[in-house]
């Protein structure tokens, strides 16, 4: 077979079309992490304004007005958090950041299919990541309904509270742009990987990484439609004079509202459908990542590939099934409570599946302590400590003892948040090598990873006692509640571990601008890692192989193949080329 | 491929992308254009089938929003003390408009057979005669609302009239884009889409929009 000739693309020359509206999906793949970051610094300075408000309620702040927090400014904080967490840190960094990089080069494509729609997906989120960041400024400040926004509280405007005028609608159109550019982005996602596979990538050689993030674009796609529709539905409520959520009788501060016979249960029913698919879009790509870092420094195959592929799917496909288990208190048939607590009670199954999996591709390994490597294990055991507790309120009986307690908030910022970033870092800290070719300090690596860990778990374990002893989300301050004055020492201790914590994420920050310039200088492939975006150069060229494409001859985990000479085979060694020891 | 360097000669077309036993191979042909390397010379190119699939996988999308919609509506008329009504009038240009918008697709499925048979001249009149019809649907609706709100009808008098107008308008604003297509295909050659595939994916859309818009129809009548 002859060689073909193969036209090498140009390099955009400007500034702006190289860096700004770039089509090539690994800048598109930085632009999203950069959002990601600066929202997630955003986030996490909120949360830290929360928790120093809820240790030392009665504390003087000097940047807000009249120095004591008011428990609307508190909401304001708790929305915020909780909107640009989910939507621009979560689902941002994972997919459309590591994702966007690395589906492309994994399967041995050029970029995306549609390269133009990746950018404009881009583009859009930026927009919608500006719109909601307005909010803060606005007269009347930031919306203060909660990142469910649940109605009639969020679809009533400046009635119900500051925030909920101008701000509430910011929210509204922000969450609306960000559900188009995700949907713009699954799509890219989902034709890319059924089309632009290398020869050889069959579906069942594609890295675990890949089916994580196919299987996020499918839940992106069939989800963020839904929440567009809500979105669209709640809009026209709040400015149009509509009635789609709002029941009739509403009364709002001694007024009635001129509303009539909607149904604030219709909006929680359109958005947990978004709502608890989009949990999965936050995790399922963490544990692609946890999958791969596991097995490349276990130097050992992942235990039971296909078993992790299918979960990965079931998992997704279950995620469809199980809204209704954040509306047990709201009001819900018994029959159809149990259906959603059977069905959410079977997703532990694939859970399993895959935490088992896990350990077996640990099991008598010999385990190179990298800091990725920490970091995934670090995500395999959040997760399985923030997934057990949903077994507990998978129960309705259970749950409407705990669903408006802390146990509720310490079970998801584990699972979904925590376990999560997990995931983003042990990513960023595996593939900062290949997108900026050095390595990341070692060291303050390991500091960052050991202050998270123990850090994440000193404020959320205490969490869940708050939660069991009935200590109530939401609330602004524990000392204006008699029966909860008790719990208010347990909160200090919280906000003190969330202080070193979130200080600790600056030796992340630290580590990752420094290492840009005078981090040690990495090879092609420094991990000794198997699949194909460690065949290529660092950092890729623009078209990901410089010409010449690779075809795969193997699966993406074959490490430690006995009587190879190397404990590793890259995907695109052909049979022929892999070394051999001498029989013995 | 097998037995063959892996990194050094491996064409930069991958006309079965799925590679060996890829579960989604095939099915690229018939499209009437060309496969392979664009002309343009700028990145290695897409499978052309990659269009096809992407408007699969965005209309299933698109049909998510709607069947949101359709759903609220379902759940917002059985509410108890709803405080629905039925729509007071049901003008008959909506009959027109549905007649008008079934009659584009079969002037745009004759449209495409000439296409594939090679007849330019008869695609570009039946493609133009769809072009023209899916405007005229566009300005139908935008007569039926005049009808509604002569009668006193508007968006926020009743959730069935809520329901009317957001069911037409987010209807109406794909079909906009979907005029825009169909202009598009005629009058914009484009690069690394080759006509007969551009021609596919509007089609598909075309026709989706067209049931959807059925759909929409029946409900309106049928469950008001």
């Amino acid at each position: 077979m002859s060689a073909h000739a193969h036209v090498v693309p140009h390099e955009p020359t400007g500034f702006v079309s190289k860096y700004i509206f770039s089509r090539d999906h690994k800048v598109i793949g930085i632009q999203y992490l950069l959002l990601a970051m600066t929202a997630v610094v955003i986030g996490v300075i909120l949360s830290v304004l929360m928790r120093l408000h809820l240790g030392w309620p009665n504390m003087h702040l000097p940047f807000v007005s009249g120095g004591l927090m008011t428990p609307e400014q508190y909401a304001a904080l708790l929305t915020m958090h909780g909107t640009i967490m989910v939507f621009f840190v979560l689902t941002t960094a994972p997919q459309g950041g590591f994702g966007n990089y690395f589906l492309p080069i994994q399967i041995g494509a050029p970029d995306m299919a549609f390269p133009t729609l990746n950018m404009l997906s881009f583009w859009v989120t930026f927009l919608a990541f500006v719109s909601i960041l307005v909010a803060f400024v606005v007269p009347g400040g930031a919306p203060i309904s909660g990142w469910t926004s649940y109605t009639p509280l969020s679809g009533l405007g400046e009635v119900t509270g500051p925030g909920e005028g101008l701000g509430q609608t910011l929210w509204i159109i922000s969450i609306s742009l960000f559900c188009l550019a995700s949907l713009l982005g699954a799509l890219n996602f989902i034709a890319t990987t059924i089309d632009m596979r290398a020869p050889g990538m069959t579906l069942f050689r594609m890295p675990l990484t890949v089916w994580g993030w196919f299987v996020t674009a499918i839940l992106g796609l069939l989800a963020f439609g839904v929440l567009l529709a809500g979105g669209v539905l709640l809009l026209l409520d709040r400015s149009a004079g509509t009635s789609f959520f709002i029941p009739a009788g509403t009364v709002v501060s001694d007024q009635v509202q001129p509303h009539s016979g909607g149904s604030p249960l219709l909006w929680q029913h359109l958005f947990w459908f978004f709502g608890h698919p989009e949990v999965y879009i936050a995790i399922l790509p963490g544990m692609g990542v946890a999958s791969h870092v596991l097995s490349t420094f276990a130097r050992k195959p992942v235990f039971g590939y296909r078993a992790m592929a299918g979960a990965i799917c079931a998992i997704g496909f279950l995620g469809f099934m199980v809204w209704g288990h954040h509306m047990f208190v709201s009001g819900m048939s018994p029959y159809s409570g149990f259906a959603f607590s059977v069905m959410t009670m079977s997703i532990g199954v694939p859970s399993a599946i895959k935490t088992f999996n896990w350990l077996g591709t640990l099991w008598n390994a010999k385990i190179i302590f990298k800091t990725p490597m920490l970091f995934a294990l670090g995500f395999v055991s959040l997760f399985v400590s923030g997934g057990l507790s949903g077994l507990f309120l998978a129960q309705p009986a259970v749950d409407n003892l705990l669903h408006a307690t802390y146990y509720v908030v310490a079970h998801f910022h584990l699972v979904m948040g925590v376990a999560a970033i997990f995931g983003i870092f042990a990513a960023m800290y595996f593939w900062y090598p290949k997108m900026f070719g050095r390595f990341m300090n070692e060291p303050l690596g390991k500091l960052h990873f050991w202050f998270t860990f123990v850090g994440a778990y000193l404020i959320f374990m205490p969490m869940h006692w708050v939660g069991i002893a009935g200590g109530i989300r939401r609330y602004a301050d524990y000392g204006a509640v008699d029966f909860l004055k008790p719990l208010q020492p347990v909160h200090v201790f919280m906000s003190i571990a969330a202080f070193v914590t979130a200080g600790a994420q600056l030796f992340f920050l630290w580590n990752f601008f420094w290492s840009l310039k005078h981090g040690a200088k990495a090879s092609d492939n420094p991990w000794n890692a198997t699949t194909l975006e460690w065949s290529t150069a660092t950092p890729p060229p623009l078209d990901n192989f410089g010409g010449h494409y690779p075809s795969v001859y193997r699966g993406p985990y074959e490490f430690s193949v006995p009587g190879v000479t190397e404990d590793f085979i890259p995907q695109q060694i052909a049979p022929a080329q892999v070394g051999r020891r001498k029989q013995e | 491929m097998q037995g063959t360097s892996a990194t050094e000669d491996v064409e930069i077309i991958r006309p079965n992308g799925g590679g060996p036993g890829g579960v989604f191979g095939g099915g690229n042909d018939g499209y009437g254009g060309g496969q392979g390397n664009d002309a343009s010379g700028g990145r290695a190119s897409v499978p052309q089938r990659t269009y096809i699939t992407g408007m699969t996988v965005g209309l299933g999308g698109v049909l998510m929003f709607f069947m949101a919609l359709v759903s609220a509506y379902i759940v917002r008329k059985g509410m108890p003390n709803s405080g629905w009504a039925p729509l007071p009038i049901f003008p008959r240009i909506l009959w027109l408009n549905t007649a008008i918008l079934l009659a584009s697709s079969f002037t745009l499925a004759h449209s495409r057979k000439l296409f594939r048979a090679g007849q330019e001249e008869g695609f570009r009149h039946w493609w133009g005669v769809t072009t023209i019809l899916g405007f005229f649907f566009l300005v139908g609706q935008v007569i039926a609302w005049g009808k509604f709100a002569s009668a006193g009808v508007y968006l926020s008098t009743n959730p069935s009239s809520s329901f009317f107008y957001v069911f037409t308008a987010a209807h109406g604003l794909h079909l906009i884009g979907g005029v825009l297509a169909l202009l598009a295909v005629l009058f914009r050659p484009t690069h690394r889409l080759t006509r007969g595939t551009a021609m596919e994916v509007v089609s598909m859309y075309w026709h989706f929009m067209d049931v959807l818009w059925v759909f929409l129809f029946l409900l309106l009548i049928l469950g008001r």
